[in-house]
């Protein structure tokens, strides 16, 4: 080979140059690698979170909605079925073998006021199972009991942040709540559980007694739905078959007929919430795909339009005797450095970029070595193919058709 | 004296669309080393064609053409770029520099493509033949820094650096000024003093003048081959020129 030393330092010599070429050149694949990266790391990120936030929902939960589902345990919304009451609860509480614990959920919203502060949250009426099922613990105070179910007290368990508003600088525990002007007592505030993995406040909620709930601020009497939690991991599907025999003998459904409810467990929720959560996995890697590829023709552009130039200088190059491989191989040359360097750039870019988020924003990112790979390899192929591409072309010429090029 | 170049019934035709044209229609050229050839002719009578296949920048459509004894036509692709770069310096009328190089590494082009590693010192040969065109000062300037006549001496330079047998220089005046063409032609006059043979190809009887042969074309063919009688000195001229500057 001839003298590999000069044809490096050519190429190098020719990449600084043609400064503006070879940064729009580079900017192409670096803007291309890092998209993909970044964008596949938030879709990634967003997934695991999810992921995470079902796992610490308990592992033993069974979650009965009112309607039938074809799939994944989402509720269609109100039709013409039968919803839960205290009845349905109750008689699982008592006939199912497998179930631990077992809570209807009352769900109502509205303003609240105490402290001398007003606060817009959610108020769950359940049942003193509910803490275990859904894994919630104490700040201090005490939870609700039996007792307090029983004879509907007006007992209320604050959410780290309803406490935060209402009491910002005092012990909430002993005050009085108006939960759309009915007066609850504070008995203890709960432990905080963060974020969700879709993002919501786990902690903006208020607990209370779910039959406190029901008779004394809904207007319309049914329980919205069951939470239950088997008596261990591995017999949550005997313990989901149980329940369901029960509430379709308590619903009186014939052999045959469809269930009116949905019973699932955390496996089938985690699965329909991944699938969306990979619906958006998807949806961001495609927009990066398509950012790759106009960083693709972003470079193909820049080496089309430079072609009658370097077509002519590798006119000259041959006129003094170059041969054809001397000509490829600083081209060649070139277009690595090029790539090479952008994919570089690229990566690094990206790796501060989603650090960058991940401690500046509430966006989660997780870094995937594939997309990575993928990205270098295929903005690189796009680099060297099209700084080679016309190099070869042109080689092959005579040097009068090359230098005559238009 | 030996021939340096032979050509035998050399022809060049293109084909552009339906229609073949005959730029060379059988040309039979001898040229003798030491010789100083100038070709005229009307345009499109196919001097560029032939200084182009004499400079194995090109290849002939039929014919044979023999350098220093050697059969060009049956040699490779690479066979040939080595030719171009060991034993031709070709001038091209629109210069053909690279451009946002500057001169000295122009000039040092060829010597970064020779294999056989004649020079040993590319840098100060390059340097010499800067000096040798009068640029000694001009080595960082860059294509668009240079006058028209200073990019032709560097690529004269360029031409030289390799120490060719032969320079082809396919009308290296046609840009320049009266005065700068002679200056040009001073140069080739002392480089062909020198042993080195000049083939050149010039639109001007006053350029033709500085040769010692004559040869003009038609239709693609050698109509006429003299040998020149009164042949004028550039260096002289040059004085002369200057002479009648200062009046
Ligand atoms: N690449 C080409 N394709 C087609 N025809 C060509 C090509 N190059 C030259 N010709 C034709 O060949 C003929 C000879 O061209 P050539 O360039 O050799 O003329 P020339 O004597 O150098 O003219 P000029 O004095 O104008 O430079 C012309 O008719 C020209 O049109
Ligand atoms: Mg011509």
């Amino acid at each position: 080979m001839l003298q590999l030393k000069n044809l490096i330092k050519t190429a190098f010599k020719s990449i600084f140059k043609n400064r503006m070429r070879s940064l729009l050149t580079s900017l192409g694949i670096i803007i291309g690698v890092s998209a993909v990266i970044v964008m596949v790391a938030i879709g990634e990120g967003s997934q695991s979170r999810i992921e995470e936030g079902i796992q610490s929902l308990g592992t033993n939960l069974i979650v009965v909605f009112p309607g039938t589902s074809s799939s994944g345990g989402v509720s269609r919304g109100a039709g013409s079925f039968n919803r839960f009451t205290f009845a349905d609860v109750e008689k699982i509480s008592q006939e199912a073998m497998l179930v631990k614990g077992v809570s209807p959920i009352v769900r109502t919203g509205g303003q609240v006021i105490g402290g001398g502060n007003n606060w817009n949250t959610g108020i769950y009426g359940v049942s003193e199972d509910y803490f275990e099922i859904r894994n919630w613990e104490l700040e201090y105070g005490e939870f609700f009991t039996e007792r307090d179910v029983k004879t509907s007290n007006k007992v209320a368990l604050l959410g780290k942040t309803v406490a935060n508003q209402l009491f910002p600088d005092q012990d909430p525990v002993g005050q009085k709540v108006r939960i759309r002007n009915v007066p609850f007592l504070v008995i203890g505030i709960l432990k905080a559980k963060g974020q969700s993995g879709m993002g919501t406040d786990q902690d903006d909620l208020i607990l209370a007694p779910s039959t406190t709930v029901y008779y004394r601020l809904r207007g319309w009497r049914h329980v919205d739905m069951i939470n239950a939690s088997a008596s261990s991991p591995d017999r949550i599907a005997d313990a989901k078959k149980e329940i369901r025999a029960i509430l379709r003998e308590s619903h009186r459904i014939n052999p045959g007929e469809e269930d009116d409810f949905t019973v699932s467990d955390q496996a089938d929720i985690s699965e329909a919430a991944s699938e969306t959560s990979r619906i958006l996995t998807m949806l961001l890697g495609s927009i990066a795909g398509v950012s790759l590829l106009v960083g693709g023709i972003g470079i193909m552009n820049i080496m089309l339009v430079s072609v009658t130039e370097r077509t002519r200088e590798i006119g000259i190059r041959l006129s003094v005797g170059a041969r054809g491989k001397d000509v490829l191989i600083q081209f060649l040359t070139e277009a690595v450095i090029l790539s090479l360097s952008g994919g570089i750039i690229g990566i690094l870019l990206s790796l501060g970029i989603s650090f960058g988020l991940n401690k500046f924003t509430e966006l989660y990112t997780v870094i995937n070595p594939d997309i990575i790979m993928v990205s270098a390899i295929f903005s690189a192929a796009v680099g060297i193919f099209f700084g080679y591409y016309p190099a070869r072309k042109a080689s092959a010429l005579n040097p009068i058709d090359a230098l005559r090029y238009e | 004296m030996d021939p340096v170049i032979e050509t035998r019934n050399l022809t060049k035709t293109y084909q552009v669309g339906d229609v073949a044209v005959h730029a060379l229609r059988g040309v039979n050229l001898t040229v003798k080393k030491g010789e100083f050839l100038a070709i005229m002719g009307a345009s499109g009578s196919g001097k560029s064609t032939l200084m182009n296949l004499i400079g194995c920048l090109d290849l002939p459509s039929s014919g044979d053409y023999f350098l220093d004894g050697r059969h060009v036509n049956s040699m490779n692709k690479n066979e040939y770029a080595d030719i171009r770069n060991q034993k031709i310096g070709f001038v091209f009328q629109v210069f053909n520099l690279l451009p946002r190089t500057n001169a000295l590494e122009n000039v040092e082009l060829p010597l970064l493509y020779d294999r056989n590693g004649r020079i040993k010192d590319p840098l100060k040969a390059a340097m010499d033949a800067l000096k040798r065109v009068g640029l000694a000062d001009r080595m960082d300037h860059e294509p668009s820094q240079l006058s028209g006549g200073q990019q032709q001496r560097v690529a004269i330079a360029r031409a030289l650096v390799n120490s060719p047998s032969i320079i082809l220089a396919d009308e290296p005046t046609g840009n320049l000024d009266t005065r700068t063409s002679i200056d040009i032609m001073a140069l080739f006059q002392e480089l062909n003093k020198q042993g080195i043979t000049v083939v050149l190809v010039t639109h001007e009887h006053d350029i033709a003048r500085y040769a010692n042969r004559f040869v003009e074309m038609r239709d693609g063919l050698i109509l006429r081959d003299v040998i020149l009688k009164n042949r004028r000195n550039a260096a002289k001229d040059l004085v002369e020129f200057k002479r009648e500057d200062i009046a």
